[in-house]
């Protein structure tokens, strides 16, 4: 039994895994940008690694017992957030999800967000204290969990609010969620897709071309399925090998949308091929399995539902993004997490992998 | 310490492990995914990809030009810009429609309808706003890149006719080919290609028309062209000489000014067509870039038929030009005495109707030359009721009517010739004799085309030898028919048609010239019954005069209507076959003097290239 939590506790077979991805993933950006007016991105992804690694020093200091302490605290501040930026955040890309922090880089709050529901959501399954997840808990934990998907969907943000999700399922699962609950959680949600469509009329007009695009992507070949079929050709064309280390005509042209961001994972299979890919699907499945590991080493219940939370989320970002990029999912908007370039995304991730540290460094303290 | 935070919960390892083989799943289906992409599909997808960066240009291959005898350009083309209106994004269209309307100088509904036009085709096909782009709406459209980015200029090879309607007729025009040419093409065409439609421009399209070139060039997302692939370079259409000569060509034209009729001027020894003019007629320059629908409409509703070419198409009573026919007939046939004469009051009665003579009071006692110099009627009733419409027919078709001469030009008609089987076969009663006495004299059933008058006299001069008419100077293996003509024959009927010029009295003597020997003959088809046309005093008459020279095996041959005029023949149309005749032969002797000098043995070297580009054209 050691009294301190030390730097060398850190997973550092998590952390190898992490420097391979986010290897890959400036490399990728470079080749993605190399030629053209964005050249130089990779050494701002290198800044943003930088300043994630810092962070998730910072955050693993702080005892993950007193973060969950000030969960409504945090939880109120996050909403709080939400709602200034509403009101007064400013858009970019047809939605407000941005706030400008004193002159420094605009930050997107609902990755802040990300991070808080973790807590809130292990500070609440911890409170349960059964393996028995009652219907009014469950309840509880949906209101939770719908404020601030509803307030991210004003911005809105399909992609955002979606991630918040699997942290309570995830949650939810662990905590002992009955099965027959869990059976009409999901025929509600079968339920809710007809639904949803009806109301499609409800969504913003560029969100009701993306569900149109999935949906019959070849009847708008020059616009948002325009995207998704440009996808689909970079990371079919790449074949078995690939086309070879900036020799992706898709990528390189330009033909793949946001390559060097959400369509990272195209403008990699394009150049890498399917082997490369499967490199990329390995790492992310190690470090899910590393993460699940942690949660099961963690000390108490607690560390496991934060571990969980990260988890779930990450989990579900590789889920979403690589279907997307192969045209399984609709274009939402998420990123590959520490491969797509980006300084929110980025730093949410270190943030998250902070808390993970923080649990794993306090697994023999007292 | 708070109360969540108590461990005495164990951590549910199972549900975990359930989480990881959750995920361990879902990696597996994605690879599945991606296999199926990147292995089952990939060709596919890198031929789409392929597709996608490599954008094919076509290169316009330049029509070939038209050329004269003698090389002088007809017809030719030249590069032209057309400018192009982009449709896909609506928002930067709308606004820079005042801009673009102020511009270049396009009425705003003109835009407004190309615009609706193309409403339900494909956002990203562009609309053709100006065909034919000045140099001015070139400069419009590059200096407005950056503000009017909906506009781009598309180069394409226009048709060029440097002399506007001459030898219109002929040459005929070019069009967007259509949807059927376009199918039966076998993706030789694609939309929009231009063709030859009509004259020489369809006859020799295979030879005119070049071959596309094509340029590959990768482009990035936007278009932007990043490089050449490879360059098939276009290959221009091959030109076509023409056995036209532009000089008397030039004259025909000008003899012609604001007549109607037609005019073919052609070598009567190789059936080369000198000269060819059907009037009224059109500019073909108005074809080269697209038709308005009105002047479409106008062009082939005009009662005067301009898009006609009267030279072959027009088919018409010969008149007393008919003779030379029936005076073939009457010797070779023998059905009649050589020496015979006949009397002319100025009229005379067959089968109880009354037959006039063009001259009312008469040519007294006639016999074939007189009757042929003096173009009596009377003497050739009498001929006719002797002959019968058989015969007649019978020498008729041989000199060639009734059937195409075979030029090389599209819907060429054949003419008609009467005959009592056709009269059977078509109108079911018998041949009225009386009909045989206007055929004598070139009117009734039987017409003709102003090329097969032409050929006829070629063929009578030249015992009986008719060549087969064509425009193509390279033209191979001309078809000949041999009709053959006693010697005394052609001697008789050439003395008469040399009379009609030469001798006074003669309905040409007018026409001659000096050193040349001119023959011919004129004649005057009325276009209404004798009686009719004096009842409704409308004296409106076609007039033929078709000549040739020397008298016997001649060079050139001419025949020229005049329609619709006051005048007879030999005054209407005579006069252009004079001015023809005699600018040949003013450019023989040019040709042979020039000649003479540079084949003088003191200026070997001086040799001119124009003659080896005249090269020997009379062999």
């Amino acid at each position: 039994m050691k009294d301190r939590p030390r730097t060398q506790d850190f997973d550092w077979v998590l952390l190898a895994i992490v420097a391979a991805i986010t290897t890959l993933g400036v490399l990728e950006i470079y080749s993605s940008t190399h030629a053209s007016a964005m050249a130089g991105m990779q050494w701002k992804q290198l800044m943003w690694l930088g300043l994630g690694v810092a962070g998730m020093f910072i955050i693993s200091r702080i005892d993950y017992h007193t973060l969950m302490d000030q969960a409504p605290v945090l939880y109120m501040f996050g909403l709080a957030t939400l709602l200034v930026v509403l009101a007064i955040g400013h858009s970019r890309f047809g939605a407000k999800r941005w706030v400008s922090l004193g002159g420094g880089p605009n930050f997107q709050v609902s990755e802040l967000m990300k991070l808080i529901i973790i807590i809130v959501l292990a500070r609440f399954f911890s409170e349960v204290r059964t393996d028995h997840l009652t219907l009014p808990d469950l309840a509880k934990v949906a209101v939770l969990t719908i404020v601030p998907v509803g307030l991210i969907l004003m911005q809105p943000d399909l992609g955002t609010a979606m991630v918040l999700v699997p942290v309570a399922v995830v949650g939810a699962f662990l905590a002992g969620i009955e099965w027959k609950h869990l059976a009409i959680g999901f025929v509600l949600v079968a339920l809710m897709i007809p639904v949803a469509w009806n109301m499609r009329g409800h969504l913003k007009p560029y969100q009701q071309q993306r569900i149109e695009t999935f949906l019959h992507p070849e009847e708008n070949p020059r616009s948002a399925g325009y995207q998704v079929l440009q996808s689909e050709i970079a990371v079919g064309s790449g074949g078995f090998w690939g086309k070879g280390f900036g020799k992706g005509s898709q990528n390189q042209l330009g033909f793949v949308p946001v390559r060097y961001s959400d369509f990272i994972l195209a403008a990699l299979a394009e150049e890498q091929g399917f082997i490369g890919v499967c490199l990329v699907l390995l790492l992310y499945l190690g470090l899910v399995l590393r993460l699940v590991d942690n949660a099961q080493k963690a000390k108490d219940r607690a560390g496991m539902y934060i571990v969980m939370g990260v988890t779930a989320i990450l989990g579900f970002h590789v889920l979403v993004n690589a279907s997307m990029v192969i045209g399984y999912m609709p274009v939402t908007g998420i990123p590959l997490p520490l491969m797509s370039y980006g300084g929110s995304a980025t730093a949410f991730v270190f943030l998250a992998l902070g808390l993970v540290m923080n649990v794993r460094m306090r697994r023999f303290v007292n | 310490m708070p109360s969540w935070s108590v461990n005495d919960q164990k951590i549910p390892q199972g549900r975990l492990a359930l989480v990881s083989y959750v995920f361990v799943t879902i990696v597996v289906l994605l690879m599945v995914g991606f296999w199926k992409l990147q292995v089952v599909q990939s060709g596919h997808f890198a031929d789409l990809a392929e597709r996608n960066r490599v954008r094919s240009i076509p290169i316009i291959a330049p029509r070939g030009p038209m050329i004269d005898r003698e090389g002088r350009v007809l017809v030719d083309s030249y590069p032209s810009f057309s400018i192009l209106l982009m449709r896909d994004d609506p928002k930067s269209l709308e606004k820079s429609l005042p801009q673009i309307e102020d511009g270049l100088g396009i009425d705003p509904s003109d835009l407004r309808q190309a615009l609706d036009a193309a409403k339900s085709e494909p956002k990203f096909m562009p609309v053709i706003i100006k065909p034919a782009a000045t140099q001015a709406d070139i400069a419009f459209v590059d200096s407005h890149r950056a503000d009017i980015p909906v506009l781009e200029l598309m180069m394409v090879q226009r048709r060029r006719y440097p002399h506007d309607s001459m030898l219109a007729s002929a040459i005929g025009y070019v069009g967007e080919v259509s949807v059927q040419d376009m199918d039966q093409s076998d993706g030789h065409y694609r939309p929009g290609d231009l063709v030859g439609k009509a004259g020489l421009e369809r006859e020799y399209n295979d030879q005119l028309e070049g071959t596309d070139g094509m340029r590959r060039v990768v482009v990035n997302s936007v278009g932007k062209v990043m490089r050449t692939l490879d360059n098939v370079e276009a290959i221009p259409g091959r030109p076509v000489q023409l056995t036209i000569d532009y000089d008397l060509q030039a004259i025909a034209e000008s003899d012609m000014q604001g007549k109607e009729g037609a005019v073919v001027a052609m070598d009567a020894r190789t059936g080369e067509v000198l000269a060819m003019v059907s009037r009224p007629t059109f500019d073909p320059n108005d074809f080269s870039v697209r038709v308005p629908k009105e002047e479409w409409q106008r062009l082939n509703t005009d009662k005067q038929t301009p898009l006609l070419n009267r030279a072959i198409q027009a088919q018409l009573a010969p008149g007393s030009v008919f003779k030379i026919v029936m005076a073939t007939a009457m010797l070779e046939s023998k059905a009649v005495p050589e020496n015979f004469t006949a009397y002319c009051p100025g009229s005379a009665v067959f089968y109880g109707r009354t037959f006039h003579c063009w001259r009312p009071q008469g040519h007294g006692t006639v016999g074939l030359h007189a009757a042929i110099v003096d173009s009596c009627d009377v003497f050739f009733y009498n001929v006719g009721k002797q002959l019968g419409i058989d015969k007649i027919s019978f020498y008729a078709s041989g000199l060639g009517f009734g059937r195409r001469t075979g030029i090389d030009l599209p819907s060429e008609e054949p003419g008609l010739v009467p005959s009592e089987e056709w009269v059977e076969r078509v109108y079911h009663h018998k041949w009225y004799a009386g009909e045989t006495i206007s055929v004598s004299v070139g009117q009734g059933a039987v017409t003709v085309t102003p090329i097969q008058l032409a050929r006829m006299a070629a063929a009578v001069a030249s015992g009986g030898t008719l060549v087969q008419p064509h425009l193509l100077k390279s033209f191979p293996n001309p078809k000949v028919d041999h009709f053959v003509l006693s010697d005394n024959t052609v001697e008789q009927v050439t003395q008469g048609l040399y009379g009609v010029v030469n001798e006074g009295g003669g309905t040409g003597y007018h026409l001659r010239l000096q050193n040349i020997d001119l023959c011919g003959k004129s004649g005057t088809a009325q276009l209404m019954s004798y009686d009719a046309a004096n009842r409704l005093g409308n004296k409106k008459m076609d007039g033929w005069f078709v000549g040739f020279a020397p008298r016997r095996n001649p060079e050139i041959v001419i025949a020229a209507i005049v329609q619709d005029t006051m005048e007879h023949g030999g005054e209407a149309a005579g006069p252009v076959v004079r001015d023809i005749v005699k600018a040949y032969y003013d450019k023989k002797t040019a040709r042979s003097q020039q000649q003479a000098t540079t084949t003088s043995p003191a200026e070997p070297s001086s040799t001119k290239p124009l003659v080896a580009t005249v090269g020997v054209p009379h062999p």
